[in-house]
């Protein structure tokens, strides 16, 4: 059955052509189009888990896509247990935020084409998880791109809405840049974008350690981009303008995650060039930190989120770089769950209230029971509060950093810092009381068709982590490995730790946000400048448009007018030059050419008119003339 | 000799420009359709001539040759081969929308087609012309009709646009006419045969290699156009009617890259090598230049022109990279079929590109990007059309120009590290200058100011929709077009190497 997996991409595509060429005006239609072939997909992805769990070679179909003498560009499918695994999560959340998308999008004026649009990234996002190369990966890549440009532009009437759109393109597409230079040194030192030939010639140690370390770098600026990490990490926060829905599937659980999946599919290179891993893991935990700590003090329900997701990113990224290819993995696929869930979660809020500023929340318990509960559960799954399963990945990530101190003190800070953030969100909008009456009345639990994919997502929250349980005999790092397959052993000691680390952030939050006996303002007044600093996303955006944009906005308008005052000044000078020239010639021409023409003309001819006075047409005169002349002959003679 | 396809498709649009100059010049409808047919029958003989080519030799195919001035051994030599058979179905193409894109042109109309069905002629001679003679003929007979359409039928500016265009591609013709006189001069017995002169090619000595490349440097630089010979075309497509734009990015430019490939490359094996380098960098400068200045523009037009100066970079630089590859002993031309594929896929997509602009020009009279805004939801068909060029236009994969900058990067990466390094930030700038425009005009608040526009029509949808749908075939599926092309490539790559 695996070799037709590629029917699991297909669907969606298909979903998104006829929605978009036929059934745009029948919004019912449309989305069962769009469900309908999303949920096929998840029937065939699970079968196809199945399947995997029971025999778990690797299986490859390749065809030639392009063909030159020297080199060829190939297409094709690879499917192993991280694909499968991957499938899953993105065919999972996909289809549930799809469902949810039926309540959350029920009034726009352009449901169909929303659908449409969930389509092609859905198709776009398969495409990059079963594409067995790198050349197809960022077709599919520049495609996930292009799909998180047009949902975050969905309501594209509010510039911001449309500003954040090209901010997220043109951010990734910076990131993209080193990922074709990546791919390039790839071609050329390995002879093959393939990622089994790629990866058994860096094993071998084919490809130079400096070359295969440039290469990694290279590759990990696509990731760095599109999982917005430190320093292209500004595009996600902004990327919120697009409608609840798709920031969880696409900017939570499974796009941004992107990044994560290209390193962990690449763990080949990095393990082989541990200088690119070095680099990739000090990344993660400077984005892990920076993204948490500007979380802390921020008041957009889905900024905060949007920061997590940023820096549990991170996370991922660190795990990978410091080699642990099974705690990185793990926490993607346990992230997509409760991330997603967060967001929709938010999305049901946002639904009820009409606000997205966690300050004009509050006791919100009570009316939207589901979303609370849902909401509670994820943000303790995050925090990292056993049994859940952000325990397990978490657990697997601290344990990754062993024998690393630096990481993992910022990891525990980092930790630390989840926990406070999400329960000062989570006691700000369900707890205490309402702080804008207005909003509270209004609000209410939302339709079935968006509290059923909460659910569903609650339990994922809730046991997704368990396939790791370091008990289990084939537990997940004997499915999903790089190289051999490892039993988990426990460390008792880590879960202990981090398992404080999470209630004592979670017990800031309640002492600051529920009991209220720690001021949140005094402590802001306190330190001013550190909150200042943090509360402004540590002036990002600002450096950035003072020292990147502005400038080369500034280069484009003098390009321009060197442009045109002076190669197309010289182009015309040549022009009027030659003009001047022919008139410069005119003037010689009439003045000296046909001046020396004429004169000559008017010199033979006055001489001409000189003479004739001589011919007078007297007979006695030329006789005079002849006898003078034979007088004067003759005196010349004798003398 | 077979059944002379090469010249029925030539001369068809002639005895078409005769048979408009017979008709009632008021009769706007007969002139449109006749015109058309006429413009029809070379695009369906091109579809016959690709499909008859046989793309496993580089040996010229369907060629016509006869005797013409004897005492000068000019002859009448036609013929084909992998780089002229698609550009002589982007011409008919293109040839066909155009004249479906003039409709709505009034004034004038009879000489208005006769003269484009002439310009077609011109353009279809140059791509199967094997005769320099023969060449050069078509070359000028092309200006003369080019040079019409922008001075009557072109904008504000259309007579200052016109001259500049026809004296500055004079300008370069002449150098091209002295270097063909070179060149005949040099052989013995004088020759015109441009395949004669191909096997001779290494022959010639160093110096005159060098000075004639130079020459032939000058005429095709100013057509692609390479920096800094590059202003004419803004002037020109700013004032030149929607369907001479199409026409002149869409053709006119790859006669530049042509010229190179056809003549210049097998002909001047030592001058290619000599000058290779400097070619790349030349490439380098006008991918990051013409994106940048594109990034100011103000005029929609202007920044489409100078997104092809931006454009054409990457067909230069492609073209600057050929060697043997010392492992395989093949010859690369990776970096030449990325080339000749971004002349393929930037006629369909800027040719496009233009035929929106006009689209839209048509109803607003202006094409000042900042004077619009918010037209998605006020024209979402249109908006469409344009985004998906648009994208096409910044390297979306999927569409062909991403093919086609992809393979430019990976060709020439092994030649030019660090050229290419540097070209692939034009990535990111087209994306910026792109989305800009996009967003300027297409997003955001619907300016109510013109609420009376209408939606693109059925014809001019008719006119664009093939364009795309090729595209999008030739990006998902690029096989037949690199298939057509490559013995041919691989035989220039091998002359260059001699």
């Amino acid at each position: 059955m695996r070799e037709f997996s590629w029917i699991i991409p297909l669907l969606p595509l298909l979903s998104f052509l006829v929605i978009l060429l036929f059934t745009r005006e029948n919004r019912k239609l449309s989305s069962a189009i769009s469900i309908g072939a999303i949920a096929i997909g998840f029937i065939y992805a699970i079968s196809l888990l199945i399947r995997q769990l029971g025999d778990n070679s690797e299986f490859e179909m390749r065809f030639a896509w392009a063909v030159f003498p020297t080199m060829s560009l190939e297409v094709g499918i690879l499917i192993d247990s991280l694909t499968t695994m991957m499938l899953v999560v993105v065919v999972t959340v996909s289809m549930l935020v799809q469902i949810y998308s039926l309540g959350y999008m029920h009034g726009d004026p352009r449901f169909s084409r929303y659908f449409a649009y969930l389509s092609l990234f859905t198709f776009s996002m398969l495409g990059l998880v079963l594409a067995n190369n790198f050349f197809l990966v960022f077709i599919f890549w520049e495609l996930v791109g292009l799909t998180s440009y047009l949902l975050i532009g969905f309501w594209f009437e509010k510039k911001s809405a449309s500003d954040a759109g090209k901010k997220a393109f043109i951010t990734t597409r910076i990131g993209d840049m080193g990922f074709i230079v990546g791919i390039l040194l790839l071609s050329i030192y390995a002879g093959t974008l393939n990622y089994r030939e790629v990866f058994a010639q860096a094993a071998g140690g084919v490809i130079p350690t400096a070359a295969l370390s440039l290469a990694g770098i290279f590759i990990f600026c696509g990731a760095v981009g599109k999982s917005a990490q430190f320093p292209l990490h500004v595009w996600l926060p902004d990327a919120m303008e697009g409608p609840t829905p798709v920031s969880a599937l696409i900017h939570a659980a499974t796009m941004v995650a992107a990044g994560v999946y290209l390193v962990a599919r690449s763990m080949a290179i990095y393990a082989n060039a541990p200088t690119a891993g070095m680099v990739v893991a000090v990344i993660g935990i400077i984005t892990s930190l920076l993204a948490a700590s500007i979380a802390l003090v921020q008041n957009d329900i889905k900024r905060i989120l949007a920061y997590s997701t940023v820096s549990q990113l991170g996370y991922m990224i660190m795990a990978l770089g410091l080699g642990s290819f099974t705690a990185g993995t793990l926490h993607l696929m346990t992230h997509a769950f409760f991330k997603a869930l967060l967001f929709l979660c938010a999305g049901s809020v946002i639904h009820a209230v009409h606000t997205q500023d966690i300050q004009f929340m509050g006791g919100l318990r009570g009316k939207m029971k589901i979303t609370f509960w849902a909401m509670f559960i994820a943000a303790l799954s995050i925090a990292g509060i056993p049994p859940l399963s952000g325990f397990w990945s978490k657990d697997e990530i601290v344990t990754a950093t062993m024998g690393h101190p630096v990481f993992m003190v910022l990891t525990l800070l980092v930790a630390f810092m989840t926990a406070f953030y999400m329960f000062r969100l989570i006691f700000l909008t369900f707890f205490g009381t309402t702080r804008d009456q207005q909003a509270y009345d209004h609000a209410h639990e939302s339709p079935r068709s968006m509290t059923l994919p909460l659910q569903i997502l609650m339990v994922l929250s809730i046991c997704a982590g368990w396939v790791a349980i370091p008990w289990l005999k084939e537990g997940y790092s004997m499915f999903v490995y790089f190289h051999e397959p490892e039993a988990a052993h426990p460390h008792y000691l880590i879960m202990l730790v981090s398992s404080i680390v999470a209630l004592s952030g979670i017990g800031l939050a309640y002492l600051m946000y529920y009991k209220r006996s720690i001021s949140a303002d005094a402590l802001a007044a306190k330190f001013k400048p550190l909150y200042t600093t943090l509360y402004n996303k540590w002036y990002f955006d600002e450096i950035y448009d003072r020292v990147i944009i502005k400038p080369v906005l500034a280069l484009t308008s003098g390009l321009w007018t060197f442009d045109n005052g002076v190669i197309d000044w010289v182009v015309n000078f040549f022009g009027k030059f030659t003009i001047w020239v022919s008139g410069v010639k005119q003037w010689f021409d009439v003045h000296i050419v046909d001046g020396a023409v004429n004169g000559l003309g008017y010199t033979v001819w006055s001489f001409g008119a000189l003479i004739r006075q001589v011919q007078t047409g007297r007979v006695q005169l030329y006789g005079f003339f002849i006898v003078f002349g034979i007088v004067l002959m003759l005196l010349i003679k004798v003398v | 000799m077979g059944f002379p396809i090469l010249s029925l498709m030539i001369f068809t649009p002639v005895v078409g420009m005769a048979v408009v100059m017979m008709l009632n010049k008021d009769n706007f409808k007969l002139i449109r359709w006749v015109s058309t047919g006429f413009s029809i029958i070379p695009l369906i003989l091109s579809l016959i001539l690709a499909a008859g080519y046989d793309s496993s030799t580089s040996a010229m195919q369907f060629v016509e040759k006869a005797s013409w001035i004897p005492s000068l051994s000019i002859q009448y030599f036609l013929g084909v081969d992998g780089l002229s058979v698609p550009m002589l179905f982007l011409t008919t193409l293109l040839s066909t929308i155009s004249l479906i894109v003039s409709f709505n042109i009034t004034n004038r109309v009879k000489e208005y087609f006769a003269f484009f069905l002439l310009l077609e002629a011109g353009m279809l001679g140059v791509f199967a012309s094997l005769d320099f003679f023969l060449f050069y003929v078509f070359w000028e007979v092309m200006l003369v009709p080019m040079y019409f359409l922008i001075g009557i039928w072109g904008g504000p500016r259309k007579e200052y646009a016109a001259i500049k265009f026809f004296l500055y591609t004079l300008f370069g013709s002449i150098f091209m006419l002295v270097g063909i006189l070179i060149l005949y001069l040099s052989t013995t017995p004088h020759t015109l045969d441009m395949m004669e002169l191909i096997t001779k090619g290494s022959a010639f000595s160093h110096s005159i290699q060098i000075m004639v490349w130079v020459f032939f440097f000058v005429a095709f630089a100013i057509k692609v156009p390479i920096f800094p010979f590059h202003t004419w075309l803004p002037d020109a497509h700013v004032e030149a009617p929607t369907a001479v734009s199409i026409i002149l990015a869409g053709v006119l430019l790859k006669m530049g890259t042509y010229g190179f490939l056809r003549i210049s490359y097998p002909m001047l094996p030592y001058g290619t090598n000599y000058f290779a380098y400097p070619f790349a960098i030349l490439g380098l400068i006008g991918i990051i230049y013409g994106a940048l200045v594109s990034m100011a523009q103000k005029d929609l037009k202007k920044l489409v022109a100078y997104s092809s100066v931006s454009h054409m970079g990457y067909c230069v630089l492609g073209m600057a990279v050929f060697f043997i590859d010392q492992k395989s002993g093949q010859p690369h031309i990776t970096g030449l079929a990325g080339c000749y594929f971004q002349m393929f896929s930037h006629g369909l997509i800027t040719g496009a590109m233009f035929l929106l602009v006009g689209v839209l020009y048509d109803r607003a009279h202006t094409r000042e990007i900042a004077a619009f805004g918010g037209l998605g939801s006020k024209l979402p068909v249109y908006t469409a059309f344009m985004s998906a060029f648009a994208m096409a236009s910044l390297g979306l994969p999927g569409m062909s120009g991403f093919v086609a900058e992809f393979m430019v990067f990976i060709g020439s990466f092994p030649k030019y590290p660090v050229i290419t390094g540097l070209a692939v930030i034009g990535v990111v700038l087209s994306a910026a200058y792109i989305l800009r425009m996009v967003q300027r005009m297409f997003l955001g608040e619907f300016n109510t100011k013109w609420s009376g526009l209408t939606e693109i029509n059925t014809r001019e949808i008719i006119a664009v929709t093939p364009l795309l749908l090729l595209t999008v075939a030739l990006g998902v599926y690029p096989k037949p077009l690199i298939t057509m092309i490559s013995a041919t490539l691989q035989n220039i790559v091998t002359q260059v190497m001699r």
